[in-house]
């Protein structure tokens, strides 16, 4: 069973007690952008075979929503972060990258 | 190739089996063919026997990472059905469904097509208003589907439990013409017939790169070495994201876990299909008395093959509530099996960035059903070079442009 280290109540919680929440880190559009951006926004998700970044919501623990790395692939948690930031972390980042040298994601590598 | 029949049968039997053919032959790769199709599942075969069939074009390859059929084609729960709501996906999945009837004698080979029924239970007030809706819908595209009441489903199936306590049958949607086959007979029968028209099905063969020059492509590189193609077909359900990028362009969908079960054999108990897609299960028995069991997909990014257990206690909860008679039945076997799921839970077939390459992928949890008409209509899009009327409304601009086939809403969850 997928677990994941909740990074605000700092346990280990299980697939059962958390919620998905699809791709993280998307930029938003509003009133004014163009169908491109629209569609890419609304249904052009990163499918990636290897290193994600994901949403997760602590739904029967503490509700709070936070971000989390995993490989699609393989199903390694490579860690939790804050749901308040725009980017994955750094240490995080250099963590990915030991493991899995050359990795990149939307914007990020 | 020597044809199947009963008189073949009774040759056999007199010659202890001996003249029995390779069903296909196992070819390595030509330099060069008209059309590579890329994936040898139902879909991708499907393809490949329809190009044959309707458009004459027979220089053909199909690809295969694993072993044909060892995909989503193998692991599903064989339902074959047509009554969506929306007109599009009434029209390719009935016209699949009719061409189910028809195959085993198509192919000459047997996919043990059982139209069985397909019963999908109405639980809540909404359902009941929403399968109202679905049956007048399919009424008007010419898909036979009627709405029946409580005693009618305990009379088509009389081990479900009508007075649940929290989810009491209301009724339920049926459709008499739909029902399962065999899913591996499916692949082997599209395999053996397009051998047989020359194509080569090359398995074990990984594709690892799109080659293309100005805006069209020109061939795959795979583990077996380059191949050269006038025209590509894209047709791996799951993969369709990693091959579009390899060849360089995006896919609104997601890859998700897909799991399945069965149980050990029983005696002859139901001989219809049943989805609940309320408490999200649907089951069936097989002919060797297995209980066929499906339920809902992983909520999130999945290559593995691999589903959450707590689906799986999820579905057998809410099939035990349905059917109370299964509670002690001991489940054998369990796989899971990679989705694509679009947007708007319908599958696209459409053309690319790329002028020469064709994809057919997003059917998300419910692509068996669709096999012989999604072939269909993506041969035809790859003979003429644009979709014809049955994939037409299922291009990949509909996300753009916001002409949804939006079946999320219409099919409740099972799909």
């Amino acid at each position: 069973m997928l677990t994941l280290n909740c990074p605000y109540c700092g346990i280990a919680a299980d697939e059962t007690e958390l919620s998905p929440g699809g791709q993280a880190h998307l930029k938003r559009f509003g009133p004014g952008s163009s169908e491109d951006e629209f569609e890419g926004y609304l249904f052009m998700r990163e499918n990636p075979r290897g290193v994600h970044f994901e949403r997760w919501r602590h739904s029967n623990g503490c509700g709070k929503w936070f971000h989390a790395a995993r490989c699609t692939s393989t199903l390694e948690v490579f860690g939790t972060y804050s749901a308040q930031t725009v980017e994955p972390p750094a240490e995080l980042r250099k963590t990915i990258s030991e493991k899995r040298p050359g990795w990149s994601w939307g914007e990020f590598s | 190739m020597k044809r199947y029949s009963a008189f073949a049968v009774a040759r056999e039997a007199f010659r202890h089996h001996a003249g029995w053919e390779r069903a296909w032959r196992n070819p390595e790769p030509k330099k060069s063919y008209d059309v590579i199709i890329i994936g040898a599942g139902g879909h991708g075969l499907a393809t490949a026997f329809w190009l044959g069939k309707n458009h004459g074009i027979t220089n053909v390859a199909v690809i295969e990472k694993g072993w044909l059929g060892g995909g989503n084609t193998g692991r599903n729960t064989t339902i074959i059905r047509s009554n969506y709501l929306q007109d599009p996906s009434a029209a390719i999945y009935e016209k699949s469904r009719s061409l189910y009837e028809t195959m085993s004698q198509d192919v000459n080979y047997n996919i043990m097509f059982s139209p069985r029924g397909v019963m999908m239970l109405a639980q809540t007030h909404h359902e009941v208003r929403g399968y109202l809706r679905t049956e007048h819908a399919n009424n008007l595209q010419g898909v036979a589907t009627t709405f029946v009441g409580p005693e009618k489903v305990k009379e088509l199936c009389p081990i479900i439990n009508i007075d649940g306590p929290r989810y009491p049958v209301l009724g339920a949607l049926w459709q008499p013409r739909g029902g399962t086959a065999r899913h591996d007979a499916v692949a082997w029968g599209y395999a053996r017939a397009c051998s047989d028209m020359g194509m080569d099905i090359i398995q074990q063969c990984e594709v690892t790169g799109v080659r293309q020059q100005g805006g069209q492509v020109t061939g795959v590189d795979t583990t077996k070495g380059a191949i050269d193609c006038k025209k590509l077909g894209i047709v791996v359900a799951g993969h369709s994201g990693v091959l579009a990028d390899m060849a360089g362009f995006r896919l609104p969908l997601e890859s998700v876990a897909l799991q399945a079960l069965v149980s050990e054999p029983i005696k002859p108990c139901m001989d219809v299909v049943v989805m609940a897609n309320t408490v999200h299960g649907y089951m069936s028995q097989s002919d060797k008395g297995e209980m066929v069991i499906g339920g809902g997909t992983d909520g999130y990014n999945n290559y593995t093959q691999r589903g959450s257990f707590h689906h799986i206690e999820e579905t057998v909860r809410a099939l035990i509530e349905t059917f109370p008679m299964i509670s002690r039945l001991k489940m054998l076997r369990q796989w899971g099996g990679i989705v694509d799921v679009t947007g708007d839970r319908s599958p696209i077939i459409g053309k690319t960035p790329l002028g020469n390459c064709f994809i057919n992928c997003g059917w998300g949890t419910g692509g068996f059903k669709a096999i012989p008409g999604s072939g269909w209509a993506t041969a035809e899009m790859i003979a003429k070079g644009e979709p014809g009327p049955l994939a037409a409304e299922f291009g990949m601009d509909r996300f753009k442009e916001g002409r949804f086939i939006d079946e999320s809403v219409a099919a409740g969850v099972a799909h």
